[in-house]
């Protein structure tokens, strides 16, 4: 019992003071959807009230990333610490607005993606587990959104990860095990990069905080030096792949048209997503100077990856297929925010991801219903769905002006400040690839609302009239379950086209908070360390 | 004993990708595995190497007398192993179920979801 009898300062090794409340809500969002996770695991054998547990998990995922982002409008960036140790000892969970953000906007989505999944999933799929991998698969992205710490980053990916294989090969086909062979491996080898250049990371600076990292590399007298640049392309090279930026973005165009739509559609939203969000947060927060020397190297990647999404949507008949090349044709327009850099560019590519979540995932649903009412997802094969839905089809050129950039949607706003920053800055060619890749993805929409909706019938029969649809003949799907999330992703599209003050105020605010165009990210820094930092 | 550990680790990440760029998916599984132990060694080495010394801390002292092995990289590592070992798990059973149902497991020859007669969109109506 030598110890007992001294006393032991414990302020010097851990937070004392009663985390706030409010606090608390930094790890709602992934506990919320591990409880109901396990719960949906445990009654797998219930199809009847998987759904309905699932949605409502969903629902208060939902409620609490909403709490959460206001908590940190108002009060700032929040840091929360496992086991109470003080920084940088301890697992620190720190979000801010740009995290706050991303994780209100994934969550909307999960829930539109679990009703959608009431009319698609079947009996099998939902034993086999579709709740409980969402719910799973939305534990690691909030967990990616809100954490401060880069191993804990790379834990939340495999999270991640492993509930993304688990719903892609529900179902068991032939063209899934092929899709997800490629996924797998391709997706596998990333995060083992990203574990590479964490390791050397840790090698280098002996933390692996975020705001720990950030505040040693800006010490640094040279942070061009070899080890620091490895460590950069190598998490360039991670989170590009993550990302599905050229040229490593060929796992992408092979795996997402073989599932169930409503799982392309969460993939879609969110998983290409979460690696822009990896991006920006190791690279702005806390690789900056990376940034500088590695700009060439990322606006040439940005251009391919702009013209070769735009192009290969050009070049597919398959529905999904084209809609996969779009989401890496927007991947590139983040990328050229994230070179530019200044507050302009980084907050553009924040919205354009906020953005390109809701209309990627609403575009996959609207081909999943096209699909059931023309019976097929081959250009050749659709026709005629005018006829059938006209709401539809005017719901369909919406979200088809929106990916592709146009007034007064969602996607314009986003596209105007990256390509207004990007010309202010002096890159011109990156802001002449946004807009080429804009008007290319406007013909490859533009088509398919002509060949799907505007003309008569499938390829082969004489326009318009030869083939006979009652009015209002429309395919049941489910009854009203694919509509409901269609048109609340829909309704976000066109509010965020006619109301973007509110979404560039908050991108804004993300972008401040990760230090976009300042020195130091005050904010962030000082939330983990205290006034010290 | 560090430099030892580092021509080991570049030993082993050579083997890995040498696997990997196998036209086989077998081979490319072993590379996998073998890559994902590299990183391990890599994220230990990284740790800096010590001689072992027990982390016994004596009656007197709050810390131990000398320096002892950094557990930080052995918990890093041991996270990682169990997450690498589940992904080969999942990859293994995949790729046999792959090989059932599409009678090959040379990945030039996985081309049911980008089938080679890929039909361009109509050109007109």
């Amino acid at each position: 019992m030598a110890g007992s009898s001294v006393s032991v300062d414990l302020t010097q090794a851990m937070v004392t003071a009663p985390v706030a409340a409010g606090d608390w809500l930094i790890v709602a969002p992934s506990l919320i959807t591990m409880l109901g996770g396990s719960l949906c695991l445990m009654l797998r054998k219930n199809t009847e009230l998987q759904p309905k547990l699932g949605i409502a998990f969903l629902a208060l995922l939902v409620l609490a990333s909403l709490a959460l982002l206001v908590r940190v409008l108002d009060y700032g960036v929040i840091t929360m610490v496992m086991g109470s140790w003080l920084p940088p000892f301890g697992i620190a969970l720190t979000v801010d607005a740009l995290g706050a953000t991303l994780t209100l906007i994934g969550s909307i989505v999960a829930l539109c993606a679990g009703i959608y999944g009431m009319a698609t999933v079947d009996g099998t799929g939902r034993r086999y587990g579709f709740y409980p991998f969402l719910l799973l698969l939305m534990t690691g992205v909030c967990g990616a959104f809100l954490t401060g710490d880069v191993f804990n980053l790379y834990v939340w990916f495999e999270v991640l990860l492993i509930s993304s294989y688990g719903m892609l090969i529900l179902g068991n086909d032939r063209i899934q095990l092929d899709g997800a062979v490629k996924y797998g491996v391709l997706n596998l080898v990333g995060t083992n990069l990203f574990l590479i250049a964490t390791g050397l990371l840790y090698g280098i600076f002996g933390t692996l905080n975020m705001a720990d990292i950030a505040m040693k590399v800006s010490a640094l007298e040279n942070p061009a030096s070899g080890t620091l640049s490895t460590v950069a392309a190598l998490y360039f090279l991670a989170f590009a792949m993550k990302a599905a930026a050229f040229p490593v973005n060929f796992w992408l165009p092979a795996s997402y048209h073989t599932p169930n739509v409503v799982v392309s559609a969460v993939f879609a939203g969110l998983l290409t997503k979460v690696g822009v969000y990896a991006l920006i947060r190791i690279f702005v927060l806390i690789l900056p100077d990376s940034l500088e020397y590695m700009a060439d190297l990322i606006s040439l990647v940005a251009i391919a990856t702009l013209l070769t999404g735009a192009f290969g949507a050009l070049a597919q008949s398959e529905m999904r297929r084209l809609l996969g090349y779009l989401v890496i044709a927007g991947i590139g327009a983040m990328l050229a925010g994230v070179v530019v850099g200044s507050i302009e560019a980084i907050s553009g590519a924040i919205f354009y991801a906020v953005h390109s979540i809701i209309v990627m995932t609403a575009l996959y649903m609207a081909a999943g219903i096209m699909s059931y009412m023309g019976g097929s997802y081959d250009l050749r094969k659709l026709g005629g769905l005018y006829q059938k839905n006209a709401a539809f089809a005017g719901v369909f050129l919406v979200l088809g002006f929106a990916v592709s950039g146009l007034p007064p949607f969602s996607g314009f706003w986003p596209k105007i400040m990256l390509v207004q920053a990007a010309f202010n800055d002096g890159w011109g060619w990156l802001g002449a690839a946004i807009l080429v890749s804009g008007f290319l993805t406007t013909l490859a929409m533009g088509r398919v609302w002509i060949y799907a909706f505007w003309r008569g019938g499938p390829e082969g029969t004489p326009d318009g009239t030869s083939i006979a649809i009652p009015a209002g003949s429309v395919v049941q799907l489910g009854g009203a379950a694919p509509w409901i999330p269609l048109g609340i992703l829909t309704a976000l599209v066109i509010y965020f086209g006619l109301q973007p003050e509110w979404m560039i105020e908050l991108s804004t605010q993300g972008a401040v908070g990760v230090g976009a165009g300042v020195d130091d990210p005050v904010g962030y820094l000082r939330s983990v360390f205290g006034d010290q930092g | 004993m560090e430099t030892g550990v580092v021509v080991l680790i570049g030993l082993f990440f050579a083997v890995s990708v040498y696997l990997m760029l196998s036209k086989q998916l077998v081979r490319m599984l072993l590379g996998i595995a073998i890559l994902g132990n590299s990183v391990n060694m890599l994220i230990f080495a990284n740790g800096r190497l010590t001689r072992e010394v027990p982390p016994l801390i004596p009656k007197h002292l709050y810390t131990p007398e000398f320096a002892t092995a950094n557990p930080l990289p052995q918990a890093l590592v041991l996270t990682a192993i169990v997450i690498s070992f589940s992904f080969f798990a999942f990859l293994l059973v995949l790729a046999f179920r792959a090989y059932q149902e599409l009678g090959t497991d040379e990945v030039n020859k996985m081309r049911v979801a980008e089938p080679d007669d890929n039909q361009t969109p109509p050109q007109g109506y």
